[in-house]
Formats: structure tokens, sequence, C-alpha cells
């Protein structure tokens, strides 16, 4: 696995907490403006997960529609989500970088180019919604190759055969989807989720991040109680909606609220 | 009614790939509900009781066999190859459509789901399940983009008559492809008790071999009728493709009938080089979208086109079912294309010739397949697929032609 993501874990484990993941759109909701959110929000979490802007977000809600929408509106292309990858590498030499997003981009600039440059500015793993265990052969050898870790993603939906399927595909962590729904939905339930990942740990020893509708302190301090990191994407990124045009007060609203919620993520002991 | 063969021919691999293209390009929440309704497809095939009750109602309720019609009129105007129209158009709800909806509906009852989703272009799709859920009583919601709404409005009407709620899709081009990025949101969400009836053959794993399955009813009869009418197979079959339900329901039967070419008719739009036109086949590339690894229209980075267009609603679709990419790719399908204005042309021809109104989608096939016969003997056959009826285009076509008082045209 990328070495980097297991430090970062280790780290986590270390200071008796769970890492903090941040999601955010690239070129949202400009290039410019986005490589300083990015920077800014970068600062205060332990993984950055920069979303590629695509047509067709299936499996996203409305606020990362939008997001897509506005990026690609602004002409964000490959080579600014990789600059904006790279200024975070050269300013954050430990945190995580991971590109999220859907196959089709990859797919048609070819996963060996996607790879290579990616790798070459500094990240560290690659998460693509629409490319499940059986189809992951079409980038696992190349992604490997470049010492990316293709994170794969279980849900509530996932039965044993496709943990265990997870398990031997993946890599980097585990991303459990915390409700059968689209990103941006209302958390599922606590209980459900941890005997969930109780599950999974059974078959895989990776790390296990749980994401989908984590908006609130209460809300991530329940599953760092049980889960080794918590996504925050929706949240994230509805505060670029309500505030299109004060770089500065979007750069401080995350700041504050990326700060707010690694701090309730320290176990008890 | 004819003895239809029930075996699956060129049955994909076990992850649903035709070749390289296909696949099961899902997210992972959606991974086990496609399993189950794959599980639940092979073992309603292989029961006898599934296809008694399929084609007593593909009898009875929808009307078939539908007719092979040996289109005379249009033959002399056209004047070459002998033209003959599968009259999918004569189906119940007015095209081909419900082969599809009544097998989908079937499977969803025999699963337990008490509600079912769709995404519609054109509408028929969205007639067509509006009108199985009627019948079964299941609750429907159908995703349909709010420029297909403008263009399509009887259907929206009919399919609010039947019960159905149709729901307006905004994001995007608010067309086709679209509402089927809305459908699968939504069935994410919901697929425990939500049967989603997708309705062409593409899509994930196992939508584009259940679909065509549904749809070989066509071929087979189509087959059987032209060899008792015209005393031999045809030279060429022709079918309009927008996801490739019609065109794998007429064509894919021929499959292994080496004298029959096969022809799969995109839409031109304003001509395929203008950029404006649906041919993901003939100008797009190989990509990945709505669950399958085939061929769209996408630019160097993989956003899809937003530029996608045709005048028919069930045509203007960035994307196209795997399997019609790997019969191009094997070489045993044609492609060719008819622009708006052809299309237009054909539909006015047919309509004056032969006294039947076709819909936009099929006359595109139309189109190519008159222009294939003028260039043949007259003792050759051309087949062409006449997958639905003109009625809700009439709209459409009013608009284009112009309309006055006085009923000219
Ligand atoms: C009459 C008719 N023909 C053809 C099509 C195109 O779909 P497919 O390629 O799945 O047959 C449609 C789609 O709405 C249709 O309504």
């Amino acid at each position: 696995m990328s070495k980097r993501l297991a430090e970062v874990f280790a780290r986590c484990e270390a200071e008796n907490r769970s890492a903090l993941v941040g999601y955010l759109t690239a070129g949202d909701p400009s290039v410019e403006t986005s490589e300083k959110l990015m920077l800014g929000l970068a600062e205060h979490i332990d993984i950055i997960e920069i979303g590629l802007p695509f047509s067709d977000p299936m499996a996203d809600g409305p606020v990362i529609q939008a997001a897509s929408e506005r990026a690609l509106a602004a002409g964000t292309h490959f080579d600014d989500v990789l600059h904006i990858a790279m200024r975070i590498r050269e300013k954050y030499p430990n945190i995580g970088i991971v590109l999220m997003g859907y196959a089709n981009v990859p797919y048609t600039i070819g996963f060996e180019a996607f790879a290579q440059r990616a790798s070459a500015v500094g990240v560290d793993g690659v998460l693509l919604v629409d490319i499940p265990a059986e189809e992951s052969a079409l980038c696992a050898d190349i992604f490997k190759q470049h010492d990316l870790s293709q994170i794969m993603l279980l849900a509530p939906t996932s039965t044993e055969e496709r943990i265990q399927l997870a398990a031997d595909a993946g890599d980097g962590f585990i991303y459990y989807v915390s409700l059968a729904g689209i990103t941006g939905a209302e958390m599922g339930e606590v209980a459900k989720i941890k005997d969930k990942l109780s599950l999974i740990r059974q078959y895989s020893k990776l790390p296990i991040c749980v994401g989908f509708g984590v908006k609130t302190t209460e809300q991530a301090a329940d599953l760092a109680s049980f889960a080794d990191g918590v996504v925050v994407g929706s949240y994230f990124v509805s505060q670029i909606t309500s505030n299109t045009n004060a770089e500065d007060v979007i750069v401080d609203n995350l700041s504050t609220s990326a700060s707010a919620l690694a701090s309730a993520m320290y176990k008890a002991i | 009614m004819i003895d239809y063969d029930l075996s699956i021919k060129h049955a994909p691999d076990e992850g649903g790939h035709f070749g390289e293209y296909g696949g099961r390009f899902a997210a992972e929440t959606l991974m086990q509900p496609l399993k189950e309704i794959e599980d639940a497809f092979f073992s309603a095939w292989a029961d006898p009781s599934f296809h008694e009750e399929r084609l007593d109602l593909l009898k009875n309720y929808v009307g078939r066999a539908t007719p092979l019609y040996h289109a005379k009129q249009l033959t002399a105007e056209v004047g070459g190859a002998q033209i003959y129209l599968k009259r999918e158009d004569l189906n119940h709800t007015g095209a081909h459509k419900v082969n599809n909806t009544i097998g989908q509906a079937l499977l969803a009852r025999r699963m337990g789901k008490k509600k079912v989703i769709a995404e519609t272009g054109a509408g028929q799709h969205g007639v067509a399940t509006a009108t199985v859920a009627a019948m079964f009583n299941m609750q429907c919601d159908i995703y349909m983009g709010r420029e297909d709404i403008r263009r399509q409005a009887p259907n929206v009407f009919r399919m609010k008559l039947l019960g159905a709620n149709v729901i307006p899709v905004d994001s995007g081009n608010a067309t086709l492809k679209d509402a089927v990025n809305e459908a699968l949101r939504v069935w994410v969400a919901s697929c425990e008790d939500t049967y989603y009836i997708f309705g062409t053959a593409a899509g994930p794993h196992p939508f584009p071999l259940m679909v065509r399955q549904f749809h070989t009813v066509i071929g087979q009869e189509a087959r059987k009728q032209c060899l008792e009418q015209a005393g031999r197979l045809p030279d060429v079959a022709v079918a309009c493709v927008g996801g490739g339900s019609n065109a794998m329901g007429l064509l894919h039967p021929m499959w292994d009938d080496e004298e029959v070419r096969l022809v799969a008719v995109e839409a031109g739009g304003h001509g395929l080089n203008s950029g404006e036109h649906a041919a993901s086949l003939a100008k797009g590339k190989p990509g990945i979208i709505h669950g399958s690894l085939s061929y769209v229209l996408a630019d160097n980075e993989g956003q899809i086109s937003a530029d996608a267009h045709s005048i028919s609603a069930g045509l203007d679709y960035p994307g196209v079912g795997p399997e019609l990419a790997f019969m191009m790719k094997q070489g045993r399908l044609d492609l060719d294309s008819a622009t708006d204005d052809e299309a237009l042309e054909a539909f006015q021809i047919l309509t004056k010739a032969e006294g039947i109104i076709p819909a936009l989608e099929s006359s595109h096939a139309l189109a190519a397949g008159m222009r294939i016969a003028a260039t043949m003997e007259q003792d050759q056959v051309v087949l062409i697929n006449l997958s639905g009826r003109g009625d809700k285009d009439l709209g459409t076509v009013m608009d284009l032609l112009g309309f006055d008082d006085e009923g000219k045209s």
C-alpha cells in the first residue's frame, strides 16, 4: 500500500484519534479559488480527497453534482487537478492525497498516463466510484506499478462475498458508505454502521473510513469511536455553494469546521 | 403464435462482458441489487411458467405476433429491393418497448418489489412501464428530462393518466442520459423495495442481456414471417439505435444467418460532422457510462458530450448498448445513419405511401432502409423495424413542417 497512507493511519492511531478525510471537487468554483480552498482545508485534515469533476456524477447528490457543474463550467481539466495536487503536496508533505471520481475520466485519459502523472505529483491513492472489484482488472496492475492505492468502497448492501472481493482488490483504506444512497443524504444509523464495520474487519486488516452524510461534530465523534477515519464531503462543499464569491470567508469557514470536526475525533481512553 | 426459441444465444461471460464491452461498472451499493436481478432473471428464464405467463401477455395483452407487412407502395416509390416492415408500431402502447416492460415487471413481481421506477426519453418506455405498472398494480415513478417532457407532451399525459408520477429532471441537458442518472440515484437509495425497469439494451449487467432476450420475439417472428411471405430470409435487416433494444430485438436472432446483412442506424442529427448528432458507434469511442463499457460521445478527458442531438428524443443518447459495440467490432454489424432532415422526409414518405405514421425514431431506420433498398435488385428483400408509431411526434412534426388552419401542411 502507499507508504504515506499507512503512515497517516499509524500517526492517528498513535495520537489516539481517527483520521479526518475531507473532500472538495477540484476546480469548484474556479481553478484558482479551488486551489486556495484545498490548501486551506488541507491544514486541518489528514487525507484530502480531490474530486475529479465529471459530467455525469451518478452517485452524487445535488451538492456535489452542482460542484462538478461549476468546476466544468469554469474549464477545469486534468492538468488543473494535478496542479492542485502538486501544490498540496509541496505545502503538506505528510498529508494523504486521494483522487476520487468516475471511471470514464481515467479510462479516456488512459489509465497508464493517468496513474503516471498522478503519482508524479505526489498522489497516494485513487477511488473510482464505478469500478467495483469485479472490474478493477482494468487498472489494478497499473495503479500498483505507480504505487497508487486503489481504494474500494463497501456499502450496507455489500454481502460477505463482496466484502471479501473488496478486501482482496482494495488497498490504502476501505471507504464504507454509511447509507444506501447518494452523497449528501442523511447519515446512516450508527449502530448498524458499527456492526457492519466489525464484519468487514473479519475480512480485512485495512483501515476503514466511514463517509456519506457526516455534518456534525457529534456524528464525527460517534464514528470516530470505532472507525479509523471519517470522511466529510458534501458538508465542506456546501460551504462553497453558500459563499460563491467570498474566498477568504470560505477558507475561514472550512478551517473552523474542519478543526472542530478533528478535535471531536479523539477516542475516549 | 410462433414457437419461440428460449435458448440464450451469444451469451456474455459471467460478469456480463461481450468481449471487452459490457460488464457491471456500478457503485458498490448497486452491485448486490444487480446481482439479485441477474439471479432472478436466470431463474425466471429457466422456469416454463414464467414464459407461459409472459408469452400469454405478449399475445393477448400486447397483440403479438405483430405483422410483417410487405410495403408494396413504398417499394414502388423507392424502386429497388422489396421492403418489408416489422410492425412493432401495432403493439399495445405503440412501440416495441412493452416487450421488455412486460418481462421486467413479471421479474419485479417475482422478486416481491412493490414499486417500479424507469427513465424515459421519447416517453415510449415510460408509457410502457406505466402501463404494466397499472396492470400489475405497482407504484410507478418515471424520470424524464425536462426538455423531453416538452418534446413529448402527449406521452407525459398518458403516463399520468396511467397513474405514474412523472418526475422532471433538470440536470445536464435535461434529456435521456440525465434521466438515467437521476433514476440511478433514486434507485441507490430505494433498491430494497424498488425495481428499476431499465428501458434499453444498455446499462450494467444483466440489463443488456435481459432486455435483448425480452425483445428477441421481434426478430424471431420477423425471420419466420419473412421466410413464409418472401420465401427467403431478408438480404438486409435494418433497425434504428438509441440504446439498442429494438435493434438487438430484430437483429440478434439473425446473427447466425450469415447471408443477412445487419444494419444499425444511428441518429445523424445535423450531420455526422456537425458535432450535433447521437452516433455513438460511428463517431464515439470506447468509454464507461451508466454501468457499462461501450461506445460513448465524450471529450478527450471523458466528459460526456453535452452536444448529443437528435430530432427524436428516443435516439438522443450519447451512449449505446455494449453488445452492439461488440457486434460492430466483430464485423457482424454495419453502421448507417440518418439526419434529422432525412428522418423527417422518410416520416412523410411512409405516411403518404402506405398510410402508416411512423415514430421519428423508426423514421431513421426507414430513411436508411429506403436508401439501401434503392441500390438493390427487385428480387431482394430489405426488412425494416418499424419500432413505433408516430402519434407522440405529431407536435414536433407540426412545428417543423408548419400547419395552417385549412389543414394543409
Ligand atoms: C419507437 C422507438 N424506437 C426506438 C427507440 C430507441 O430505443 P432503442 O434503441 O432501445 O430501441 C425508442 C426509444 O424511446 C422508441 O420510442
